[in-house]
């Protein structure tokens, strides 16, 4: 293992490269920019034999690479906020048609007010689109994802697409060290691509056809079953790359000093490393705080959860993101996933579009939890309501 | 885990001097961190980059909010933006400026004036002020060696600009260590 220094965009990049798409379409958008510029001219230097399609929206590009893989590559895209929303039809399409399209989501805020900094907002609007999504703590754990997702969305049981979220600027534009890992592990543990079927002349199929109310439940049945399937998937593969790779995914829920741990703070994505070092310091004080990190959003790792939380009094999930007019989208599904266990389960809105999170405000976080006091947004400047 | 705070301007290269000083920490075996306040680029307007040096894998990601150093790329800033804001005993800060001013600092917090835009112009030819102040940074606190930071500035770039961007962080770590500034 050779760790090098090198900004997140970049380290994503170089590991789209060693699981060699053929295609990769893409539009360019901050804080996406980098990692699409980086694979553009990894391919126009020839260190990548792949096509890489121009295109004028995000539309055509997630259109691209339907096409492309419906015709039998592996192919890769990256997009964020407004971009997504963009992509929105051909989302849903890619999912249905069941394509292993493997699409970076550098995360960013929803318009409007137009914001180009971080929260899930954009990914999470994609919840119901039927594609995997995992969310990274860190760098080295979004390029590891990307080699993984190809593998799960490729397994003939699954073949499904799927979102690799890394927090926009956070991850994406910060310089740490990551292990690029070698092609020939990568080649070892991903092989060629093997489409379950493909668009072929001589061997006419049709992707995404009508289905008249006789079979459309039946479609979106098999789909549900197949994100349902991805957990196990996830788990088994993770297995795989941890020994080839020694880096173990293979929980969908991450534990951090969670034996016994009163108050259990639940979070996904790059503020889990922050909250990891505010629970350091509230247990030095002797706070007995746990985090639970949920690294796989679709499917829902509900079990996993439920299990990691049967000791928890009391729970306080973070959401940087809101169902407006409900709650944080983690929020809804931890409270459904808890269920009849009677422990208060409290939300609570944070860092949207950017607002920066210091330790000092999961403290504080965790005094309004255990205070009872949640279901709310945290941080609001009241000068300016 | 110490940490570093930036202030420039749009097109002083803060961001650029937060990656180097970050990678020339690395390649020396420490863990570190760098990012930008990621804000609205424009050239002039006031930016800030961020750096951390840890012993131990950094999972921080806020941004730095009491840092052990601050670099001053351009002392104009310090009129509107609160540049020594968080520092404590012990810290220090490293102005760009020609001027020997006073400044009211926290207490405890080491003040280095010195004028990297004169060196920047004598051995670079342009009013680029980063790649001195990493050689001054390195002499001052020490995180840094400047074989590691030749190393970074040769990674990133092309022969002559490399040669002379090292050249004046070289005279600038030799001003600060000689104290001579």
């Amino acid at each position: 293992m050779t760790m090098q220094i090198m900004e997140g965009s970049m380290a994503i990049a170089e590991t789209v490269k060693l699981c060699r798409p053929q295609v990769i379409s893409a539009y360019p958008i901050t804080p996406q920019t980098h990692i699409v510029e980086d694979l553009a001219s990894i391919i126009a230097d020839g260190k990548l034999d792949a096509e890489y399609i121009c295109v004028e929206s995000e539309f055509s590009a997630l259109s691209a690479c339907v096409g492309a893989s419906a015709a039998g590559s592996r192919v890769y895209s990256a997009t964020t906020s407004q971009g997504l929303a963009l992509m929105g039809e051909v989302v849903f399409n890619a999912a249905g048609m069941r394509l292993p399209i493997v699409m970076g989501i550098a995360n960013r805020a929803i318009s409007a007010p137009l914001s180009i900094w971080n929260d899930q907002q954009d990914s999470i609007m994609m919840r119901d689109a039927g594609w995997i999504q995992v969310y990274a703590e860190d760098n080295q754990e979004a390029l590891d994802l990307h080699i993984l997702s190809y593998k799960v969305c490729e397994d003939h049981d699954i073949l499904l697409p799927a979102f690799v979220c890394f927090d926009g600027f956070i991850l994406s534009h910060v310089y740490e060290p990551v292990d690029i890992p070698d092609q020939k592990d990568v080649d070892r543990f991903l092989g060629p691509f093997t489409p379950y079927q493909r668009l072929d002349c001589k061997d006419p199929v049709s992707f995404g056809m009508y289905a008249t109310p006789e079979y459309y439940l039946e479609f979106r049945y098999e789909h549900d079953e197949a994100v349902k399937r991805a957990g196990e998937a996830f788990k088994k593969h993770a297995k795989e790359f941890a020994k080839i790779f020694g880096r173990d995914y293979s929980e969908l829920v991450t534990q951090y000093r969670m034996e016994d741990a009163e108050t259990v703070i639940v979070a996904m994505g790059s503020i889990c490393g922050t909250i990891k070092d505010a629970i350091d310091e509230m247990r030095a004080a002797g706070q007995k705080v746990g985090l639970l990190g949920i690294r796989m959003f679709r499917p829902f790792p509900s079990a996993d959860i439920r299990a990691a939380l049967s000791k928890a009094k009391r729970v306080a999930v973070l959401d940087k993101n809101i169902s407006l007019g409900a709650k944080g989208a983690a929020a809804l599904e931890i409270k459904d996933a808890c269920y009849g266990m009677n422990i208060p389960i409290l939300d609570y809105i944070i860092g949207l579009g950017g607002r920066d999170v210091k330790i000092s405000d999961i403290k504080e976080v965790v005094k309004l939890c255990e205070a009872g006091k949640g279901d709310m947004f945290y941080g609001l400047r009241q000068e300016v309501l | 885990m110490r940490e570093l705070r930036i202030h420039g301007r749009g097109g002083q290269g803060s961001v650029t001097a937060a990656e180097l000083i970050a990678t020339a920490a690395f390649t020396a075996g420490v863990y570190s961190q760098a990012f930008p306040a990621f804000g609205v680029e424009r050239r002039g307007a006031p930016v800030q980059a961020f750096v951390r040096f840890s012993d131990q894998k950094i999972r921080l990601r806020s941004q730095v909010y009491e840092p052990d150093y601050v670099i001053v790329q351009d002392s104009t800033l310090i009129r509107d933006v609160n540049v020594f804001a968080g520092m404590k005993a012990g810290g220090i800060a490293l102005i760009n400026t020609e001027k020997k001013a006073d400044y009211a600092v926290p207490d405890g917090v080491k003040i280095i004036t010195f004028d990297a835009t004169k060196v920047a112009i004598e051995e670079i030819g342009l009013p680029i002020t980063n790649t001195t102040l990493m050689g001054a940074f390195a002499a001052a606190s020490g995180e840094i060696t400047l074989d590691a930071l030749k190393g970074a500035i040769e990674d990133r770039f092309p022969g002559k600009l490399a040669a002379t961007n090292f050249a004046a962080a070289k005279r600038a770590y030799e001003m600060i260590k000689g104290g001579n500034f």
